[in-house]
């Protein structure tokens, strides 16, 4: 055996994972695919994000809450270990409403969440002219916000740089430019890439994004997951113009604003089209008029990771015993809960964290 | 200023006033506008709004955006624009009256 832990995928969620399996003192071999995949960790928005999360499955909720509230201390301690910091803000976000009516709509949603919860969902609901004197930049036709306190966002490139490095700096073996095409479990795990490079692991860990659905069924997962295309664009760095981030529209710390973000069921397709970046400009110009004048510096597509619902999946493989399938959309909100509570969960200690709701099982067999 | 500057002058072209931060440059018409002001000795386009740092051109293909300049309320590549008379050229985000 190689390794203790072999991780198919090197995105943020698969150096989480690493990093915390390697705090416990394990060894991790990391797999990471090359520039020809698809890689939400190089394309996503970068919020820390609590707010519309698990309207339907409190535990989702709760699970995102958990990992937002242990964000800055994962954070600090990467910056710690490596030298390398990662920007966060966890001053609350906001949902911006352009009617009355989805702004009350949500509200009502979020107040049967709230009681789910057990009171611990700490969100105001704006007026304009409140929302003004906290956004002094905010446009005429947005009729107001919900503010949820617990809401922020970081720089998700920085995240995934300084995990990389961190993992490295810990022993973890990180092999790029691999596709890997099996794995079998004769005794021991088996894995095999395209290059003809093997690898022994005694477990092994889904979390290769898109990838999972082609060789999660090879490993006996369904692994139902599918791409979802948002489109961002990016302005030339700014003064001040956006205190708290939205769904909209955050201004990064690095003084762009990043604007986001089309919501397309277009397959494996991460282009950008002129119509979904003309809808994300008017949007964001109606949100911040002041952003008419912003020069554009890039845009690009990037593919969500989706299951049927949206909620992760954590999964032990019935077939294979010592293989887990973990994928999520939200790899940069999670990131604390993967690198902190899940390897638990994964050693089967008495802390594990109790993921039963994200299994599997949650699906129906097509 | 002119003499400081560190870059030829290759435009034989007819000379037409522009003005820098509100100083009037005598350019090149149709020249690059960054390549234009680098040699009339322009050596400070911007501040970065987040440092304050100072910012000239670096790449001269519209790839980098560090030679961002503004004119007429719009920041634009100063690499990316020729001369044409009369243009009112100013460092962006410093006006007073800016509202970004």
């Amino acid at each position: 055996m190689d390794t203790d832990y072999a991780i198919i995928g090197g995105g943020v969620v698969g150096l989480s994972v690493a990093w915390g399996l390697l705090k416990r003192g394990l060894s991790v071999t990391v797999l990471d695919g090359d520039d020809g995949s698809f890689r939400a960790s190089r394309g996503n928005f970068g919020l820390v994000w609590v707010q519309s999360k698990g309207m339907n499955q409190p535990r989702y909720a709760r699970w995102s809450q958990q990992s937002a509230a242990i964000w800055a201390g994962f954070a600090e301690e990467l910056g710690d270990n490596t030298g390398q910091t990662v920007p966060l803000e966890q001053n609350g976000g906001y949902d911006l409403h352009f009617s009355e009516e989805t702004l009350q709509a949500t509200v009502e949603k979020y107040e049967i969440l709230k009681t789910q919860l057990g009171g611990d969902y700490p969100f105001e609901v704006l007026g304009h002219n409140a929302l003004r004197k906290e956004e002094p930049h905010i446009g005429p036709k947005v009729v107001g916000a919900i503010l949820h306190h617990q809401d922020g966002h970081a720089n998700p490139l920085k995240l995934l740089k300084s995990l990389a490095a961190d993992v490295r700096r810990m022993g973890g073996r990180v092999l790029t430019g691999k596709t890997v095409t099996d794995v079998v479990k004769p005794d021991g795990f088996v894995i095999t890439c395209g290059d003809g490079t093997t690898l022994g692991a005694g477990k092994v860990i889904l979390s290769a994004g898109l990838g999972a659905a082609q060789l999660g069924p090879k490993m006996g997962f369904k692994a139902p997951i599918r791409p979802q295309r948002g489109q961002v664009l990016i302005t030339e760095k700014l003064p001040k113009l956006i205190n708290r981030p939205s769904l909209i529209a955050r201004q990064v710390d690095e003084g762009g604003i990043q604007i986001g973000a089309t919501n397309e069921e277009v397959g494996h397709d991460d282009r950008v089209t002129q119509p979904g970046l003309s809808g994300l400009a008017a949007e964001a110009i109606a949100a911040y008029p002041a952003l008419a004048r912003a020069q554009l510096v890039r845009s690009w597509g990037a593919l969500r990771v989706l299951s049927p619902d949206g909620l992760p999946i954590y999964q032990q493989s019935a077939k294979m015993p010592g293989a887990y399938l973990v994928t999520c959309h939200s790899g940069i909100t999670l990131a604390a809960a993967h690198a902190r509570l899940l390897p638990d969960w994964l050693e089967g200690s008495e802390a594990a964290p109790d993921l039963e709701v994200f299994s599997e099982d949650r699906f129906a067999v097509s | 200023m002119k003499t400081a500057s560190p870059f030829l002058e290759l435009d034989d072209a007819p000379r037409v006033t522009v003005t820098f931060d509100g100083t009037p440059l005598s350019l090149p018409e149709g020249a690059n506008l960054a390549a234009a002001l680098l040699a009339a000795g322009v050596e400070v386009f911007r501040h970065t709004p987040v440092t304050g740092a100072p910012r000239a051109p670096f790449c001269m293909m519209g790839a980098c955006f560090d030679c961002l300049v503004e004119i007429d309320g719009v920041v634009r590549q100063a690499c990316m624009i020729e001369v044409s008379d009369g243009l009112k050229i100013s460092k962006p985000h410093e006006a007073q009256d800016d509202p970004a």
